[in-house]
């Protein structure tokens, strides 16, 4: 567990003090993957540095499974530093190097296997990663995307038990994203790793997360279960990054539905109900008519779901939404008669 | 051919070479075993950098522009008594090696310091991440990422050492510099002064060679 106790974090230039992170609490549970989100200069960098000190903070207390990592001395922080793996956007692997040798480093910094131990160590995780047959070759030569699997693998030498993602994928196209985000995962769900991911795409968070935080200058302005936040955003700042990812324009909805008749509803569906008939049974119960006029059905994570928008018309419209809520289904009036 | 040669006496063009190459040699080896540490100093204490000390880093500074800005003759010879002090002497090959070592450091420590400024902050960042030791930093990532900008600065300062042995001859070093002023310039035997200078350039030219060679197998960018 990463847990902040009233951190606060301000950069000295010069003379000025800038905050980049207000008084914040917070708690990441083992083993999850934990999503930060925020446009540009929101402070996430600021945050995942704070958890293996590559940024003092300014006040407050940073405790990792009870360790107190503010009030570590020098060694103590290298030794708890290899407990912690991290990957960069731009990889930041030594071109000097070759993979193998890139990913041996954190082997021969911490000095305590032997070279044949340090070899067979370095060729399993070239294997995890899928770059077995590449050891040989120096980062120039690989792809964004072996990199950023070359960043995994040195992350991993030295067996974290946390590993900080800064904007991993930023980097790469679409389908090499989706891989990478996919061996994170496995990462994850194999290692038992706990995964804080920085990221500006709403997709990755709802592709890989359990959990995410959305910052906004220097705060923490909505946090929970991805599942929650994704479908029933609250702050600005939230639903405009759902709505990106869902190239939804609010002004066109709205326009839209003056061309319809009945009352409009936003309906969410979350695991089992979005797979089940719900809509035409109540139909067929109530004697409602429903037209669909705009939706989507996709995964959270593992977890289906499914958000449409719906014009109703009807005598027994309010026994019809009674049966929809009782089924788990939220409603979001859009538009009354 | 041996016509237009006639003043060349080739013993004594071999025995100048020879001074040449060792002035060069040793001069070179002192230069990079005192400019790189400095170098690697001057960028660590530099500003926003792993050991930021701006103290250290203005004295650091200000003494090896003070040595930079000396023109080398005046360095020859205010450097006199000290080389006395360190050799023995303030002649030959042994005389000239003192002054060329103060004088080619500082130029290479800056190179060096430039260097190690090019290497990306984001690859010290990560080591750091690894619990790398400030030591394990310069000396497994910061001087291995550095190395083709400090093989660059070798090959540029082993260059202008040529330039400088050839003016270590005012305080009788000897070499092929040497030659050329006293019996070329001063004697007007241009075919001598042809000869040294020819000699120079193909050394020249040579250390420019194998450095660039070099450059480019340690690039791996
Ligand atoms: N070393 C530094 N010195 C001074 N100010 C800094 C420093 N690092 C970050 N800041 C400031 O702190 C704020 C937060 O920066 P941070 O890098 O944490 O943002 P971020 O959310 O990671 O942004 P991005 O998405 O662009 O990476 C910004 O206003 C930035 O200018
Ligand atoms: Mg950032």
């Amino acid at each position: 567990m990463i847990e902040f106790f009233e951190v606060h974090k301000a950069y000295q230039l010069g003379k000025k003090s800038v905050t980049a992170l207000q008084t914040t609490s917070l708690q990441i549970p083992t083993g999850q993957i934990y999503g930060l989100i925020g446009h540009s200069g929101a402070g996430k960098s600021t945050l995942m540095r704070l958890i293996n000190r590559l940024e003092e903070p300014s006040a407050g207390r940073i405790e990792v499974d009870g360790l107190d990592i503010t009030q570590l001395d020098a060694e103590g922080l290298r030794n708890f530093r290899r407990r912690v793996g991290m990957i960069f956007q731009h990889f930041n692997l030594l071109t000097s190097r070759s993979v193998a040798d890139n990913v041996a480093l954190p082997l021969r910094l911490a000095g305590e296997l032997s070279k044949q131990a340090i070899n067979k160590k370095v060729s399993d995780l070239l294997a995890r990663v899928g770059l077995e047959n590449h050891a040989k070759k120096y980062p120039a030569q690989l792809s964004g995307g072996e990199k950023q699997r070359v960043g995994i693998a040195r992350a991993l030498a030295t067996d974290p038990t946390i590993l900080l993602c800064d904007e991993a994928t930023s980097a790469l196209d679409p389908q090499t994203t989706g891989q990478v985000l996919e061996l994170l995962a496995e990462i994850n769900r194999e290692l038992g790793l706990t995964l804080v991911l920085i990221t500006h795409e709403m997709d990755v968070v709802r592709r890989i997360c359990d959990q995410v935080a959305v910052m906004d200058g220097g705060v923490i302005v909505e946090q929970g279960k991805v599942a929650d936040v994704f479908l029933h955003p609250q702050h600005p700042t939230t639903k405009r990054f759902v709505y990106e990812a869902e190239q939804v324009d609010e002004n066109e909805r709205v326009q839209n539905l003056a061309e319809v008749e009945g009352r409009i509803l936003h309906l969410t569906f979350q695991g089992q109900a979005t797979y089940e008939p719900l809509l035409a049974r109540v139909a067929y119960q109530t004697g409602i008519e429903f037209s669909i006029l705009s939706g989507r059905i996709d995964r959270i994570r593992n977890e289906p779901y499914g958000q449409l928008t719906v014009a109703f018309k009807g005598e027994r419209l309010e026994e019809a939404m009674q049966m929809l809520q009782a089924a788990e289904v939220h409603l979001e009036e859009l538009r009354h008669e | 051919m041996n016509e237009l040669l006639a003043n060349v006496d080739w013993y004594e063009i071999w025995l100048a070479t020879l001074e040449t190459f060792l002035m060069l040699g040793g001069s070179l080896i002192f230069t990079i075993l005192l400019g790189l540490p400095l170098g690697v100093l001057l960028f660590l204490t530099g500003p926003k950098q792993l050991f930021d000390q701006k103290g250290l880093y203005s004295i650091l500074s200000l003494v090896t522009n003070i040595l930079r800005s000396l023109p080398f003759i005046i360095l020859l010879i205010v450097m006199i008594p000290i080389t006395v002090m360190i050799t023995g002497t303030s002649l030959g090959v042994a005389g000239a090696i003192p002054p060329l070592v103060v004088g080619a450091t500082p130029f290479f420590a800056r190179l060096v310091e430039t260097a190690l400024r090019e290497v990306d902050r984001g690859i010290i960042e990560a080591t750091q991440a690894m619990g790398a030791t400030t030591k394990q930093i310069i000396i497994s990532a910061l001087l291995p990422e550095a190395r083709p900008g400090i093989l660059a600065a070798i090959t540029v300062t082993a260059i202008t050492l040529v330039s400088y042995t050839a003016m270590a001859g005012v305080v009788g070093a000897g070499g092929l510099g040497d030659l050329a002023i006293r019996f070329g310039y001063q004697r007007f035997q241009t075919d001598v002064m042809v000869v040294t200078v020819v000699l120079l350039l193909v050394l020249v030219q040579v250390l420019q060679m194998v450095g660039d060679r070099l450059v480019v197998h340690y690039s791996r960018k």
